[in-house]
Parts: structure tokens; sequence; C-alpha cells
């Protein structure tokens, strides 16, 4: 069956004793057993929930995996496979990554001994110098945020291969509609599902999605040992959004690569970030391996400096100011001023955030509401 | 502070002309900025609504303004969504009840009184003809019913009693294609009020109101939905013609809770884009059905050979998901077969949502007909109804192709 078509039937099978063509929320903690010591298949809901089992097996088909983990938050989700690491041991990770993912790196690991090296994907040599006898873990974000830096994933499995260290793709931006990593031979994908999984900005999620069985069996220890698991009402909107997954994410980048060739041809754009422009230094990797999309986050730089940017952020009718992406609704932010505040000026230059950045998530309206409202904030 | 989840009309709205579909779908009848700053809108459970003093009560009443008051009179949530389906379908005002057929029950019980008459084009929902002829006549409303799409009998059977002319458009199962202008013209032209049941069309296809009908209702329940896990209906008119069925569902209670409410404006998000899957691949499998040789009829206002496929062109822009066809040369149980060997579409009634389901007319909602009654109500023995869901065309037609040759 098609990709869509699995998003609607895989794991969503009719239920058994009542016909509903939508399984039930199931809210259940606990499971009431025949037997002492014998187990049925579900016990206590941390271990396992028929609701989020049901949405795991269809991220597992989307993924091309063989088992998922569903969490309550993305970050809970790379909390996990981070997990798999012990004190002494060091991480690869890309440096155009999600910054609560660097900050996870940095602040909380290290806490545990586990080290982090930050190197650009772009220079996939010096990318490879990094990995030391201690490396266990590759971690790769492509497009990555809020550059829309794209990595060629399956160079990295090669690397990964040849020291003989895992590696783990946030799949957020991509999607499993575009990029399906397993594919590639990637070990392990995780996901915000809070973005294009959910869809609507309404729940909170993390996803992992694994082939190798014997790592999935670590992976679930670890989340039953702690606890960060996704409720049943999440689960079951989570599932629902899955449903319009694709439908959403190829309507979603039809839209951005024409908001990205109108803002391209633009005077008051400087620079247009988008991997599905021929200008984008990562066009060539992304169109090989973005299958029918590049992704509906887009990146420019408008002429006038910090000022004028905030202006122009703060002037927009349908695309709402907030952090966050990939639901139906259009986002716009200032990295400068919103995602990367943290950032000390010269530290942000040197990821290359300009006060000038703004990043937009396309949403659903159609292209020509968007495009006006864009075209009447950039005179603001 | 007070808690005020929709756009006020008059306060100047990001979405002042007409927007594309996908935008109303998203956006129409949210305030920009909403409660707390959330991007969503609350589930707002409560069941009354508290008033600061005795001063605030009678400011409310003396001056009515528009707040909520008790859970069975509306919902914070509800009239966001009311909103958003007023602007989707192009009218001033929409109320939401819990399902179709309470919305339907709720407009006629409204708009008819002992005496009165209302009179259907035959081809309907079995439960609307139903709810008319078994339960409105207990009240002394004389139900009349006509030829679907017979303008002529349709003006002929109007008196100086009748109140109100119905029909679906497209027509379930058949999907006859009303001419929303004739039929709208006979209800000025003769002083009654029309009603479109346009569940089948949605206002992504056709807006009947654009054509001057007065009362567009939904099963909400299908399209605009469209997961297939919750009830809903909804009826969309003028405010002055709205306003004493606001007052009848406030009295009767057939509101919808606030957590389907939620869900329903959730799922109303992606409407546009389902809407143009299910057109494309409805018809998609409707050609294929129609070039299959164990294929007798295809009934598909997207199809040449449909009766009505001018009318539907004329009025149009897609034709949904919703598919009828009869097998050749098949009894009951042959045509049975076809339906048990499918895979992909579930064997349920209902229509309209992601998941496509399939059903056979005869065994789901008729089997307690006489054979008689079967063939005035044209539901052959071999018909199959079939609703696609936004699966992969190519998977549908290809299941569908492994059911007709088991
Ligand atoms: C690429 C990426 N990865 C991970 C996360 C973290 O996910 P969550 O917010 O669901 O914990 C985010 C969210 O902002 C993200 O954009
Ligand atoms: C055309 C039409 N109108 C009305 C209804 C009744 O709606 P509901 O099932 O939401 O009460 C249905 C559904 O069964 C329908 O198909």
């Amino acid at each position: 069956m098609k990709f869509r078509t699995r998003a609607i039937h895989v794991g969503n099978d009719r239920d058994e004793q009542t016909g509903a063509v939508v399984p039930p929320i199931h809210v259940a903690t606990t499971y009431v057993q025949h037997h002492a010591g014998e187990w049925r298949e579900f016990d206590y809901a941390r271990s396992g929930n028929p609701t989020r089992k049901n949405l795991e097996q269809t991220l597992a088909s989307l993924e091309s995996g063989t088992a998922a983990l569903a969490f309550s938050s993305g970050m809970a989700a790379t909390h996990c496979v981070t997990m798999l690491l012990e004190s002494g041991e060091h991480i690869v990770a890309g440096s155009d990554i999600y910054g609560g993912t660097y900050r996870l790196l940095h602040k909380i690991l290290n806490r545990s001994g586990v080290s982090v090296s930050l190197t650009s994907t772009v220079d996939l040599d010096a990318f490879e110098r990094a990995i030391t006898p201690q490396t266990k873990l590759l971690w790769l974000e492509s497009p990555g945020n809020p550059l829309m830096s794209i990595t060629d994933l399956k160079a990295c499995v090669a690397i990964a291969k040849r020291h003989g260290v895992l590696t783990a793709v946030d799949n957020t931006f991509a999607t499993p509609v575009l990029t399906r990593p397993l594919e590639l031979g990637i070990d392990i994908v995780m996901h915000s599902a809070t973005k294009y999984l959910g869809g609507h900005s309404d729940t909170l999620g993390g996803a992992i999605v694994v082939a190798d069985k014997d790592l999935y069996e670590r992976l679930y220890f670890i989340q039953n040992a702690t606890g960060a698991v996704l409720s049943p009402f999440d689960s079951f909107l989570m599932s629902r959004g899955l449903k319009t997954l694709e439908l959403r994410v190829r309507e979603q980048c039809r839209t951005a690569q024409r908001l990205a060739e109108f803002l391209d041809s633009d005077s008051r754009i400087q620079r247009v970030l988008y991997p599905g422009l021929s200008n984008h230094p990562g066009h060539a990797i992304a169109a090989q391996q973005m299958d029918g999309g590049f992704g509906a986050m887009l990146s420019f730089e408008v002429a006038g400096g910090f000022e004028k940017t905030k202006r122009v952020v703060e002037s927009t009718k349908l695309f709402q100011l907030a952090v966050s992406l990939g639901a139906v609704e259009s986002l716009i932010e200032q990295p400068a001023a919103m995602s990367h505040a943290s950032y000390d000026a010269a530290d942000r230059l040197s990821h290359g955030i300009r006060d000038e950045l703004i990043r937009i998530s396309v949403g659903l309206e159609d292209f020509d509401d968007l495009r006006a409202d864009l075209d009447q904030a950039l005179n603001a | 502070m007070q808690t005020r989840l929709s756009s006020d009309p008059h306060e100047k709205s990001p979405l002042q002309k007409r927007r594309g579909e996908s935008t109303l779908a998203v956006h129409a009848g949210e305030a920009h900025q909403k409660v707390a700053d959330s991007i969503t809108d609350p589930i707002i459970c409560a069941s009354t609504y508290t008033f600061a003093n005795t001063q605030a009560i009678i400011d409310f009443i003396e001056e009515k303004q528009p707040r909520e008051e008790y859970g069975r009179y509306g919902n914070p949530g509800e009239k966001v969504v009311e909103r958003k389906l007023a602007e989707l379908e192009g009218g001033e005002e929409a109320l939401l009840f819990s399902s179709g057929m309470a919305a339907i029950v709720g407009l006629l019980m409204t708009k008819l009184n002992a005496g009165d008459e209302v009179v259907f084009f035959d081809e309907c929902y079995h439960r609307s003809r139903e709810f008319c002829s078994k339960h409105l006549s207990r009240y002394g409303v004389v139900t009349r019913q006509v030829k679907a799409c017979d303008y002529d009998a349709m003006e002929a059977v109007i008196n100086d009693r009748t109140k109100l002319l119905v029909s679906e458009s497209p027509t379930n199962p058949h999907l006859s294609i009303v001419d929303l202008e004739r039929f709208a013209a006979i209800g000025k032209r003769k002083g009654v009020e029309t009603l479109i049941d346009a569940t089948l069309a949605t206002p992504f296809n056709v807006r009947p109101l654009e054509y001057g009908v007065d009362y567009v209702l939904h099963s909400a329940t299908k399209y605009l939905a469209g997961h297939n896990d919750l009830l809903a209906g909804v009826v969309i008119g003028s405010k002055e013609q709205m306003e004493p069925v606001r007052n009848l569902r406030g009295i009767m209670g057939a509101i919808n809770s606030a957590h389907n409410i939620y869900l329903l404006e959730r799922g109303i998000k992606t409407f546009g884009l389902r809407m143009q899957q299910q057109n494309a691949t409805g018809q998609a499998v409707a050609e294929f059905l129609a070039n299959h040789p164990r294929i007798e009829r295809v009934y598909y206002p997207g199809l040449e050979s449909h009766p009505y496929h001018e009318v539907a062109r004329r009025t149009m822009r897609g034709y949904g998901g919703l598919i009828t066809f009869l097998v050749k040369d098949a009894d009951w149980r042959a045509t049975a077969n076809i339906v048990d060997a499918t895979t992909i579409p579930r064997i349920a009634p209902s229509l309209g949502g992601v998941e496509s389901l399939i059903e056979q007319p005869l065994v789901m909602s008729y089997y307690e007909c006489t054979p008689e009654d079967r063939r005035r109500f044209g539901i052959p023995d071999n018909m199959i109804r079939y609703s696609c869901g936004i699966e992969n065309a190519e998977d549908l037609i290809a299941d569908l192709e492994q059911a007709l040759r088991a």
C-alpha cells in the first residue's frame, strides 16, 4: 500500500469488540491480569497502552521501520536516544541543529560525562575528523534549523559504518513524506511529533523509529524505565493528524516553493534560504534525498537591519508571530530576537544567524493569501 | 476579563475580502489573538457561566451583551466554529447541532406549524423523509413528495399552506444534482422558503446560498468533520431567519459537547485539502468503475453519462467522494460478495471521512423495506455505495479490481 493509505489504515484496525471505525481511546493506567506472574500484552500504561501502540505502528510503517516509540515531547525522544550512551562516550552532532537539542547535549549530558562536538555537516571530511574512538553516536538534522542546511544522509551512513558508530536523524523538518532515513541506512529516526506529524498546533509529542529489533529493545527499556510516554488522548490526536500528513506536507511544500520563488525575485529581500531554490548550496543533495518537495520551512533576510526585520514580523496578519512550526497555521519569527536570542550576538553570527533573518513555517492557507500578506508586511 | 473566542464581525478582521477555501478553513471565525495567547482555541467545558455581580446579569439581559449564559444556549468554542462555517458557506449565521438529524429536526420544528405543508424531492436520506412522514405528521404537518428535480411537479403541489421546499443536492444515494437557481426561484416566486441539504456537496464544491436558497444544512459528521470520529450538524441562513432556530435549540437541547466542538474545529482545518483529494479520488474511481465490464451503471455527477452532468458542471467545483454503482447481472448475494471482497474500505454506513467506506444500500439502510418500497425509492439489489476517503486512488482502484475479479 502507498504511504497515504498506510497513514490511514496501518495501526487503525477495526475495533473487534464494537466495530468502531476509529479505535477507542484507552485511558486505563493498569490492566487486569488473568494469572499472577503471567503478563498479558498490556500490564501498566507506562509500559504500554493500546492507543499509543496503534500510533507507534503507524509511525513505524510511515518511516519504513519495524518499531516505534511515542514520547511526551520531541526532547523526551532525543533524551531517550542520548541515554544509550555512557560516561566517557562522545557524540558528534551537526552544527545547524535545534537549539533545545544543543542545550540538552551541552548542559545536561555533560553532567553524566558524555561529551559533544558540533561540526558542520556541509564539509563531511571535517565532520568525519571529529569522530574519536570514544564516539558512539552521530546526531544529524536535515534540513537544519534555521539555515535549512542539507546533510547528505547516505554519505553520513558510510562514515558511520567506517567507524562503527550509530547514526540518528532528527527528521522533524523533512517528515517521512519527503525523507525516510531508515531506508538510507540510518539507525534511529527521531521526531518532534509536535510539528508536522500532529500538525494542528495542539499536541506535544516525540517519536523514535528504528529498523533493528535489538536497538528497539534497548530504547524501549530506557523509555519504560524513565517514563516520558505520550498520553492516550494525545496519541489519539496524533494518529488523527497522521491521516492527513501527506496531504498537508505536500500542499505546504508546494506553497513554500512558490513563496520562496516570490521572495527570491523581490528586491526587498537580500537572500532566501530554501533547499528548493537552485541557488541553495544543498539543492542537489536535497533533490535526491527529499521525495517530491523541499519542506515547508524557509528563511530569508530582509534589507534594512534588526528594526526593519522586527517591524516585518510584527506586521503580518495571516502569519502569526510564534515559535514552533509544521502546523496548519503559518507562523513567522525572527531568530535573533526569538528562537536564537539566548546566543550572544557574536555566537549567533558565527552560526550564520543575522539580525535580518526571518524564519517562516508555511501552513495550509492559500498561496495568494500568504503572498499578499508577506508583500504588505515587507513594506512595514 | 471576558472570554471571547469568536472574532467580532464588526472588528476589523484580517479576513475581510473572501479568502481562499483553505485560508478560511484554517482561520475564519477565530480571533487573531486568543485567550492566553494560545494558537488554538481552548476547550471550555463549562456547563454554566458566571456573572461578576447582579448588575452584570441585568446588563446582560437589558443590553443583550454578547456573552455566554448556560451551556445549553451555547459555548464560546461553538461560536468560533459557527462563524467558521458561516464564512465558508458565505452565509450570515450558522447554528450547530449534535448531529445532522438534530439540525434537520431543529429547523423543521422551528419553521413548521400544524396545518403547514413541506415539499420534498423524493431522493433523500431516508431518515429525513421518515421524520417528516412519521413524526411531523403527528403534529399535523403535511409532507408532499415529488420526483427529484421535477421542478414543475414541485411548483404544482405548492399551495398557500406550503412553508418549505426541501432537497438534497447531490441526493443520496443517486447523486442527482438540483438546479439551485431554478429551485430557489420557485421558492421566491411562491413566497416559500427553501432548504438544501448540501452534505454531499460541501461548501468547497457549491454554496447554495449564492443561488438564493434560504437555508443550507450539513451533516457535519461527514466531510466537514472528516475523520469518522464525531457527529455534528449545522444549518446556515440569515441572522433573522436563524434566530428562532437558535431559540428552539436552546429549549430542545441538541447541542454539541465542548470536546466534540474542538475536534470539529480541528477537522475543518484540513477541509480544503481533503475535499480536493476526495474530488480527485472520486472522479478517478468513478471512471475506473464506468469502464469496468462487470459494472452496469455508475452514478457520479462527474461522469458525462450522468443525467445531471451539465448542471453539475455549471454549478460545482468538484463532485465529491461518493459513488453509487450497479453490478451487472448480480443478485443481492453476488453484490454482497463484492462488498465483502474489498480490503481497504470498511463496511459501514456514513461517508465523507478520511477512511473509505462501502455499503450495499439494500442491506445497510433498506433491509426492512418491502421490495415494493425499495423499487419506489430506487434501491435495486445490485447497488453499492462507495465513499472515497483520502487514500491513494491507485490503492482503492487496485482493491476494487481484485474484489470485482473475486
Ligand atoms: C527540529 C526540532 N527538533 C526537536 C524539537 C523539540 O521537540 P519538542 O518541542 O516536541 O520537545 C523541535 C522543537 O521545537 C524541533 O524544531
Ligand atoms: C445527506 C444527509 N443528510 C443528513 C444526514 C444525517 O446526519 P447525521 O448522521 O449527522 O445525523 C445524513 C447522514 O447520515 C446524510 O447523509
